[in-house]
């Protein structure tokens, strides 16, 4: 399969590979995919007081497109706030990969992480809001 | 050191320069370009000739008889032309045919195309070695199967099955033995006799021939009759029609007569290079060999590491030519079949590289591949959160995965 | 070197062809389903084939199935084709190669029907003929573009027509015409077409399978699910590799071929003229430029080869697989002539390397045989 110079760099000099505290309330962490569909995508978004992603790291076990679409991914978050962020769609990633067909569930699986470090994040910021008494 | 460095001599293999200047007479204008079938002029008998010195160099190699070799288009053309030869000439006797879940795609596709017209297969699960335990198989058979179809050796993970046990169980069951021994033919020593072996399939790129060719043994003593899959013109003895591409069957014939002379020596120092590999990566944590080690062709070594996905680690080593599974299904997603039906779990199917050593393999390249194939490995489970949770003690087996 | 007569058989390797498919056999020897870059070039290099295959026959390359050859080709157009209708009647012309006759003849043990379409006495199917075939519904037709002993040409795209308004499939071999004649499969209006690369200046063991998007084909060889799933098996690289050198050389040259054969049959068949006392076949219909089946009465035509073959010149009797066979010529049976002339039966079929020196070694060798041969009848006949 070749792939685009692209995904290539983002292969070889993943950004933002890591990973951060996933009990700090200011960030959320997605993981979705599964072993037995050969990708695990771990991506984690850290979140000030503005709403604004200030930090993202990933971890992906997957194929060399699973691992560029989550290294652009946290690129593009970063600075995002959460609105932003939500709305990036998996078709911009394919396109910006410019994967194959058979890659652009890739690109999908992106997607559904960053929703899901999203939701993480906002289900922590909920729960502090509603136990705000607890919390001080 | 050329790179990259080839280690997919199952998937393929150059032809060897001697092959390459015996088919050379066969390819040029003013060489041996008859058709083999002209009987009527010199051009056909010269390339009849040489067609009949390649039979019996292909025949050599196995203990045949010259007259029970059948030329093919290659190990899946034989495949096929067994599989449906004979539940095609033998269906009245019989319907059923036993088989295994590891075997080749030819066998396995042709298997279900033969279930789609109403025969009947079982496929046997392999054990965790990767090969078909005798009194399973013998327990499948029936008092109506016909034929039972097993293969040398694995393609995968290179496993031998003693196939003169099955052949003898087989012969004494009164069915026929099929095998397909594409990538054992100049790797294990093959004797169609001793083994009980009723038809066998070969292929000569395999094993430094050209692509495009290969044979189907078919025995003579007793007679095993099949249908023909090709037909017209009669050629092959009325089992597969076709003109015969003289340059390919030498080619054939000329990398058979090379590997009956130099297998025992090749072997050895092959066995020696998948050594040196695999002692090169055996203390990594978490590196799983594929199916037995011992009872193994030589210049294979299929190997798991965990938490790293296949096909991005075959990515990282792209100054080295592997595949993680076979050829035929290397393009698809889906992780290896053969390893699933072995008892691997989702992680270390989807995790194998299969690494096999060939002819023109250095120890350099051995040595290089080592190196490479530790430090990518590193990079990718320190980019891995399987790798991170497997650090973390947690059970991966026990996580409900929001698969997609 | 012999003078060498018999490229209907099988012609020699062009010289550039050869140099085409040889970083195949060497350098390039990857697998093409392996993605490492040895696959991948491999890969490459039988996608470019395949253009080219199809830019000899106007057809796209997803039209373009690989396989060993044309009798391959053909067994996989007629079975696969039936394989996916209700068994019904195949109606196949009288005069097609073995491979169509025969994998049509096979289907008989699926419950098939198999007509056999007449031809004329210059080895065509008139306009009738095909109506009255046509009229017993077929789901397939087989017709061959050119045929391989009379090199005559058939209306295909006339046929075709006649077969689609019926709702039949037309499958026609044109294992012998590409690279001859002009061929246009999507103006033939055929459903299928074989090919094959070893008669034009190819490699042996490589050929294809010409198929409309339309026609649904279930393939011959399960395995691998190379060929888009329609023919599984490690493709054989470098015969592809020859097989597209060959076609797009072929291509090139045909206004040129075209004319150089018709002078030079032109030549032979005004040598036979001189000689006398010869028929040649099919003389009044559209015919190959490279092909001339002719017959001396009283003379056995396997005798006359082994003879010529002496003096120096390789022709056939008939066809290369048939060859042996003590029968007549089915297909010039089946054009009416009679067993005895047909038993006479030669064929020269020229190629691009042969040259009028050629031609008149061959007709002072046969000059020189067919007395003696025609004395020896008549002594065996007194």
């Amino acid at each position: 399969m070749a792939y685009s110079d692209k995904v290539l760099d983002h292969y070889e000099n993943p950004r933002n590979v890591g990973a951060l505290d996933k009990n700090d309330p200011n960030v959320g962490t997605g993981m979705v995919g599964a072993p037995a569909c050969g990708d695990v995508m771990k991506l984690q978004i850290k979140v000030n007081e503005q709403g604004v992603i200030e930090d993202a790291k990933f971890k992906t076990y997957g194929c060399g497109s699973a691992i560029a679409s989550s290294s652009l991914l946290t690129e593009w978050v970063r600075g995002k706030t959460l609105e932003e962020a939500t709305s990036i769609k998996n078709t911009e990633i394919a396109a910006e990969l410019a994967l194959p067909p058979v890659k652009i569930h890739c690109s999908v699986l992106a997607e559904d992480a960053i929703k899901a470090a999203i939701a993480d994040y906002q289900a922590k910021a909920a729960a502090r809001k509603n136990k705000p008494a607890n919390a001080a | 050191m050329k790179q990259p460095i080839y280690l997919d001599y199952s998937a393929t293999t150059p032809v060897d320069p001697r092959v390459a200047e015996k088919m050379w007479r066969y390819l040029t204008p003013d060489g041996d370009f008859g058709n083999p079938a002209s009987r009527s002029h010199v051009f056909g008998w010269r390339a009849e000739e040489a067609v009949e010195e390649a039979r019996a160099n292909v025949a050599a190699l196995i203990g045949a008889d010259p007259k029970e070799i059948v030329w093919t288009s290659g190990a899946t053309e034989a495949d096929n032309l067994a599989l449906k030869g004979v539940a095609h000439f033998y269906g009245k006797k019989g319907r059923h045919l036993v088989t295994c879940k590891t075997e080749h795609k030819a066998v396995l596709d042709t298997c279900r195309q033969l279930e789609r017209e109403g025969f009947e297969v079982t496929y046997l699960d392999p054990e965790p070695s990767g090969l078909v335990d005798l009194a399973k198989l013998e327990a499948a058979m029936r008092p109506d199967t016909t034929l039972v179809s097993l293969m040398h050796v694995n393609n995968e993970i290179g496993v031998i099955q003693d196939i003169a046990a099955v052949g003898a169980m087989v012969r004494a069951r009164g069915a026929l033995f099929h095998s397909d021994a594409a990538q054992s033919a100049g790797k294990a020593p093959i004797d169609v006799n001793r083994m009980n072996v009723d038809l066998l399939s070969l292929s000569a790129h395999k094993i430094y021939g050209p692509k495009g060719i290969g044979a189907l043994y078919v025995r003579r003593k007793p007679r095993v009759r099949l249908e023909a899959q090709m037909h017209g013109g009669g050629h092959e003895r009325g089992m597969r029609s076709g003109t015969l591409p003289t340059h390919q069957c030498v080619g054939m014939g000329e990398a058979f007569r090379v590997a009956r002379a130099e297998m025992a020596a090749e072997n050895e120092r092959l066995r020696a290079l998948r050594d040196r590999l695999y002692h090169g990566l055996r203390d990594m944590p978490e590196v799983y060999v594929n199916g037995d080690l011992e009872q193994r062709v030589a210049g294979n070594l299929n190997v798991s590491f965990n938490f790293v996905e296949g096909e991005s680690l075959i990515m990282a080593l792209r100054d080295i030519a592997v595949s993680s599974g076979s050829a035929c299904t290397s393009a698809s997603l889906e992780p290896s079949y053969v390893l699933r039906a072995l008892g691997r779990n989702d992680e270390l199917a989807h995790s194998s590289i299969r690494f096999t050593i060939g002819r023109f393999t250095t120890p350099q390249e051995i040595d290089y591949t080592v190196r490479l194939v530790r430090e990518k490995v590193a990079k990718l489970r320190a980019m891995s959160p399987l790798w991170e949770m497997y650090q973390e003690g947690v059970d991966l087996s026990k996580v409900q995965w929001a698969g997609h | 070197m012999p003078v060498y007569l018999d490229h209907n058989a099988t012609t020699p390797m062009d010289p550039q062809v050869l140099e085409a498919m040889l970083p195949y056999l060497g350098e390039h020897f990857g697998n093409p389903s392996s993605v490492h870059r040895f696959g991948r070039a491999a890969r490459a290099a039988v996608e470019r084939a395949r253009a080219q295959v199809a830019e000899l026959v106007q057809a796209h390359p997803s039209q373009v199935i690989f396989t060993s050859g044309g009798t391959e080709a053909n067994n996989l157009a007629i079975k696969g084709a039936a394989a996916l209708c209700a068994p019904g009647l195949i109606a196949v012309g009288a005069t097609e190669h073995p491979s169509v006759a025969e994998a049509a003849g096979a289907l008989r043990r699926q419950g098939w029907r198999v007509a056999t379409i007449p031809v004329d006495t210059q080895g065509r199917i008139g306009p009738e003929v095909i109506e009255a075939t046509l009229r017993q519904r077929p789901a397939l037709v087989c017709a061959m573009l050119a045929n391989n002993e009379t090199g005559v040409i058939q209306d295909i795209a006339r046929l075709a027509e006649a077969a689609r308004a019926s709702g039949a499939i037309l499958h026609t071999d044109a294992v012998q015409a590409a690279g001859k004649i002009e061929v246009n499969f999507t103006d033939s209006g055929a459903q299928s077409m074989s090919l094959s690369a070893h008669k034009i200046n190819g490699p042996k063991g490589a050929g294809a399978l010409i198929v409309e998007k339309s026609v649904e084909i279930e393939p011959l060889l399960h395995g691998g699910g190379q060929e888009k799933n329609r023919r599984s098996g490690t493709e054989n690289v470098a015969g592809i590799v020859g097989f597209g050198a060959a076609a797009a050389a072929a291509r090139a040259r045909l206004a040129v071929y075209g004319a150089r054969m018709s002078a030079l049959r032109a030549r032979l068949e005004s040598g036979l003229d001189t000689i006398g006392g010869i028929e040649v076949f099919a003389a009044g219909a559209p015919r190959l430029p490279n092909t001339v089946c002719f017959a001396a009465a009283g003379v056995d035509g396997e005798a006359l080869v082994l003879h010529l073959d002496k003096a120096g010149v390789a022709v056939s009797s008939g066809a290369a697989c048939a060859s042996g066979t003590a029968e007549p010529s089915p297909v010039l049976t089946a054009m009416g002539v009679a067993a005895e002339l047909a038993r006479g039966a030669l064929r020269a079929s020229l190629g691009a390397g042969n040259t009028e020196e050629d031609i008149d070694i061959f007709i002072r060798a046969l000059a020189a045989q067919l007395p003696r041969l025609r004395g020896f009848a008549r002594a065996a006949s007194a």
